[in-house]
């Protein structure tokens, strides 16, 4: 398989209002890969340095020391070249937290035309991917209205849909769910899923919700600026004392599970799935009441 | 006894404009004194134009909001009195910073509210510590600090002021786990001490499970359904009908009593769960 993300030992460090370098880095010495095709959840604690991480993927800003390879291009911190930046943007779309400072029409319709239109894309195209972008997020209703009259959900699903229209190999999700309501999860879960399964595209997913982690191929943990693990979910969310201890949890499943371990029952420590869950409760309940007949 | 009332209000935004929307239709509810009320709702239900309402944000179309009885509406020169009994954090409240340092934006409605150097100095650090925000980042400017961080300065901010009603649109959404259980459970901790009326919209039913004594459900700009936390997460399917969920636990607990194992109690936390499932383990005593 390709590698369309690699790090090698990226540091970045802010330069506050005086022009002062900070002295923690947000990020120091990451080292990691992504392969084509991957779907990858991103957790850890605020201010740990995933933002930070996604902006210097997005090449919104470039690493202070280390080296960038996206789709196999490289990148380092004195780059310079225009065009080779405007092409991994191109790869590497990004959707943020705030979907207020990403809608930039006053239409809908408008918002979602905005990425492709300056890629190009000829109108009959970009009137497709309107209507298979806001389908894929729930808001084909919506086309006509004012972006200014949406509620928070409403505007994340259409800054969603922004991204999607232009077609990148790679989407990072910044925290894209925090603000919608359950089935509004569950329909942009569904339509990264659909993304990458369908279209092949990269998923990145940075969340602070630990049961759409549990969804994804591989899970990497950022603490204070570095990878503190990176792993299969099942693997990551067996260590509950871990994750608590940097500032995370495990899925419900899994802490009633761990739970009831700790109290000397014997089940398995790596279940992160609500039927696998259930159905190993039935099973001891089920053979601890033989014990006691 | 309910400390805020909202009595037949009806909100329309952008009024005989090709846009008008009717967010909120003949809404009538009450918010129970010295309790945490929940409120949820699909997005676009109406939930965040309800709670600016409460504190005379925004005006009722028709309809009335009461404190403690009384219209806030009477005299409207004096609304911005009612705005300093209920408090009031926003969704998305860090792009309400505005100040040079953190701590100029904690202090923001203390000094409006004209309270001594030495009692807004005081309020600027209990927020900042019940929020965990340390000394040092007092004097940062608030647009150097991550997503996170910047949700906790806004919400110590409205802690400041003390409020008789304390709202919250969304107070957790960004924070990490430990974030949201330090500043959740910190708040339920607050409410029980000072006897503070909480209102906290929500999107985390995990969350409006653990830490809410009623529930209000909207839908599509009217009240849906009202109980306490565990009537409210009874009604599964009409909840899911309505765009929302139960908590991750409650399927995993319907799951274990469809195999016809009888599980009761609370099963709406893990605690909850948990404490059935060993009861059930030991012969359902
Ligand atoms: N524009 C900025 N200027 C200076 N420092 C910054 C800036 N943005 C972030 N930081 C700092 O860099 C560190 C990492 O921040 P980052 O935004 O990457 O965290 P995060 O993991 O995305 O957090 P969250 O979960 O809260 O979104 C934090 O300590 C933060 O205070
Ligand atoms: N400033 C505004 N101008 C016009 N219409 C608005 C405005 N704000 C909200 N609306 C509309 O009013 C309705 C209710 O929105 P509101 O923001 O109250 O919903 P909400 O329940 O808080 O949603 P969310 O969970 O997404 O925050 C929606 O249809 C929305 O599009
Ligand atoms: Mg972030
Ligand atoms: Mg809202």
């Amino acid at each position: 398989m390709e590698k369309i993300i690699e790090t090698k030992d990226i540091s970045y460090s802010y330069t506050d209002s005086d022009g002062q370098i900070s002295i923690v880095p947000a990020l120091s010495n990451v080292s990691l890969s992504v392969e084509s095709g991957e779907y990858v959840a991103v957790l850890g604690h605020n201010g740990s340095g995933k933002s930070t991480l996604a902006k210097l993927l997005n090449l919104i800003l470039t690493p202070t020391s280390g080296t960038l390879y996206i789709d196999g291009k490289e990148i380092d911190h004195n780059d310079d070249d225009i065009d080779k930046l405007y092409d991994v943007r191109k790869t590497v779309g990004m959707v943020f937290q705030n979907p207020d400072n990403q809608l930039v029409a006053t239409v809908v319709e408008e918002d979602v035309a905005f990425g492709p239109e300056n890629l190009g894309i000829e109108p009959k195209e970009i009137q497709k991917r309107i209507d298979e972008a806001l389908e894929t997020v729930g808001m084909t209703e919506y086309a006509n209205h004012a972006t200014h009259s949406l509620s928070g959900g409403q505007k994340q699903r259409i800054a969603i849909a922004g991204v999607i229209a232009m077609k990148p190999k790679c989407i990072i999700f910044d925290e894209s769910t925090a603000m919608l309501d359950p089935l509004g999860r569950k329909e942009v879960m569904r339509a990264m899923e659909r993304l990458n399964r369908e279209e092949g595209i990269t998923i990145i997913h940075i969340t602070h919700y630990m049961e759409e982690a549990a969804r994804a191929d591989r899970v990497i943990i950022v603490n204070d600026g570095e990878v503190y693990m990176d792993a299969t979910p099942r693997e990551v969310f067996s260590h509950v004392e871990e994750l608590r201890a940097v500032g995370l949890e495990a899925p419900q499943a899994t802490e009633l599970l761990h739970r009831l371990r700790a109290l000397g029952y014997d089940v398995p420590r790596d279940c992160i799935d609500a039927d696998e869950c259930a159905e190993i409760i039935v099973k001891l309940i089920k053979s601890e009441k033989e014990k006691n007949v | 006894m309910y400390k805020i009332e909202v009595k037949n209000v009806s909100f329309v935004y952008g009024q005989s404009t090709p846009f008008e929307t009717s967010a909120l239709t003949d809404v009538s509810v009450g918010f129970e004194e010295g309790k945490i009320t929940g409120l949820i709702g699909h997005t676009g239900s109406g939930k965040s134009t309800l709670v600016q309402m409460l504190n005379g944000l925004l005006r009722p179309t028709s309809g009335q909001i009461l404190l403690d009885g009384k219209d806030i509406w009477e005299k409207p020169k004096e609304i911005s009195k009612v705005r300093f009994r209920v408090g009031l954090v926003m969704q998305y409240p860090e792009y309400q910073l505005f100040d040079d340092t953190v701590r100029s934006d904690i202090s923001f409605a203390p000094k409006n509210m004209k309270l001594s150097e030495s009692e807004i100095d005081e309020r600027v650090r209990e927020a900042a510590a019940f929020v965990d925000i340390d000394e040092q980042i007092l004097d940062k400017s608030p647009f150097e600090l991550s997503g996170g961080q910047k949700r906790r300065v806004a919400i110590a901010g409205v802690l400041a002021m003390k409020p008789e009603v304390l709202v919250l649109d969304e107070p957790a959404a960004g924070l990490d786990p430990r974030g949201r259980r330090t500043i959740l459970g910190g708040l339920c901790e607050y409410q029980r001490k000072s006897g503070t009326t909480v209102i906290l919209v929500s999107h985390s039913m995990e969350d409006m499970a653990l830490y809410c004594d009623n529930i209000v459900v909207m839908n599509d700009s009217k009240i849906f359904a009202e109980g306490t936390t565990s009537q409210v997460f009874s009604r599964a399917s009409e909840i899911a009908s309505v765009g929302l969920d139960i908590p991750s636990i409650a399927h995993i607990a319907n799951k274990i009593k469809g195999n016809g194992i009888g599980l009761t109690g609370n099963l709406y936390t893990v605690d909850g769960v948990l404490d059935a499932v060993l009861r059930e383990m030991k012969g359902g005593r």
